[in-house]
């Protein structure tokens, strides 16, 4: 079984040490949710082990494998969802999400693959609907349906529920439960509390750097 | 491959069906073109002299204009950075949003030329050679562009800059297509110039793509 894990991770944005020393292992079927005041470096953190940011020091692996060996293998076994839903005005909503499956899954045909995952979250009425008539709510349920359009082991999520109601929650934690039980990791950042079976929390204010106000005084 | 042809396809339709955008290129390239007999007046040698120069200029304009848009939406929506997650390589990916514009603009300047080379008085011996020229000059034009495009990303004032940082770069590109067009106007051959372009595009087609993503991946964080 694969797992993902980080070694004294550092993450600077621009002067600022977002936080430093954080260390993570996660196996097959495990989930990690982050939690912490804002501008503690979740999302820095996701978007690191996205690879769309690079660490200042420290390592992140897959198994033995170092991620920044091979960035396009990694970008093949996750899926990022972050503080844009990347949904096209133009396109409707089936097309936005087979789009992304089929590019994931190297063009295999994705259209019995999107309608279930568009049925999954409750838009599978509004598949012939153009992107830019859908609410913020329904836009991230669509975001949420690309993910789990095309099969990727690790799952980024960040701040997922912003803006979905109740009932959608509940989808997207069902969804979750089930990407697990197939032995698949799931990392989230979230301000509300989520319903999900045994998981890791990592406080990202025990990794914040010490202030320096030594510099400052001298 | 498969991916290539994914994103080109996606391209592609989202220029479809946003249509006017396309078309506003082309109208600005024939407006350009136009203003020059107002300008210089209608004095038909005058015109036809500076026709081919007249012709790329407003070509090297008009295919610029359209450059700001090519990766400044797939940035702000979010698309730009799962694109850069997908197993496809960035340059790949690049390569692909490249060819998409050029299929949708500069092809269509293209087809254009010749009509306002009519317009412009241009010698008729001429006609051929400007369509290669273009052929050949065009696509070297979106590349070189897509760096400008992609250094620019997160800027204000965005169009602007572009302008300073590729129209230096164009510079070449305007020379050797406006001087094979005006060598066989003026009897010569065109060969040196056709080849000259063609080794441009033949360096842009794999330095463009890979400098444009190095410099999407610095947008992206």
């Amino acid at each position: 079984m694969s797992n993902f894990s980080g070694k004294d991770l550092i993450c600077v944005r621009g002067e600022r040490t977002v936080f430093t020393g954080l260390n993570f292992t996660l196996e097959a079927g495990g989930a990690l949710v982050l939690i912490g005041p804002n501008a503690s470096g979740k999302s820095s953190l996701l978007r690191l082990m996205a690879g769309l940011l690079k660490a200042a020091s420290g390592s992140l692996s897959w198994d033995v494998e170092e991620i920044s060996e091979d960035p396009e293998a990694h970008g093949g076994r996750l899926h990022y969802v972050g503080h844009h839903d990347a949904v096209k005005p133009v396109l409707n909503v089936s097309e936005n999400v087979s789009f992304w499956a089929s590019l994931m899954s190297g063009g295999a045909d994705v259209g019995d693959a999107t309608a279930a995952a568009l049925s999954a979250f409750g838009i599978g009425h509004l598949a012939d609907v153009p992107g830019r008539f859908l609410s913020a709510g329904q836009k991230r349920r669509v975001n949420l349906a690309r993910i789990l359009a095309a099969p990727a082991p690790l799952w980024l999520l960040d701040e997922p529920t912003t803006a979905l109601d109740k009932e959608a929650i509940t989808a997207l934690e069902a969804t979750i439960e089930r990407h697990r039980a197939g032995g698949g990791m799931v990392v989230i950042s979230t301000h509300s509390d989520m319903q999900l079976a045994d998981y890791q929390v990592l406080d990202l204010t025990d990794f914040a750097s010490p202030q320096p106000e030594l510099e400052r005084a001298s | 491959m498969n991916g290539f042809m994914s994103i080109l396809k996606r391209d592609l339709h989202l220029a479809m069906r946003q249509g006017m955008d396309n078309m506003m290129v082309v109208m600005f390239f024939v407006l350009a073109v136009v203003l020059f007999p107002f300008g210089v007046g209608p004095e038909p040698n005058i015109l036809a002299r500076i026709a081919a120069g007249v012709i790329w200029v407003a070509a090297l304009l008009a295919s610029m204009l359209s450059l700001e848009r090519l990766f400044q939406t797939d940035f702000e929506d979010g698309s730009l950075e799962l694109l850069s997650l997908t197993p496809i390589a960035l340059e790949v990916v690049v390569l692909a949003k490249i060819t998409a514009h050029w299929l949708t603009t500069g092809l269509p300047l293209i087809v254009a030329a010749p009509v306002l080379a009519v317009l412009l008085n241009m010698s008729t011996e001429g006609f051929p050679i400007l369509i290669v020229a273009l052929i050949l000059g065009t696509p070297s034009l979106s590349l070189i562009g897509a760096v400008g495009a992609a250094l620019i990303l997160g800027s204000r004032r965005g169009g602007v800059l572009l302008a300073l940082l590729i129209l230096p770069l164009y510079i070449p590109v305007l020379i050797f297509g406006v001087s094979a067009v005006d060598a066989v106007i003026g009897g010569f051959e065109a060969k040196a110039q056709l080849l000259i372009l063609g080794a441009f595009l033949m360096a842009a087609l794999p330095l463009c793509p890979w400098a444009a993503a190095a410099g999407l991946r610095q947008a992206i964080e």
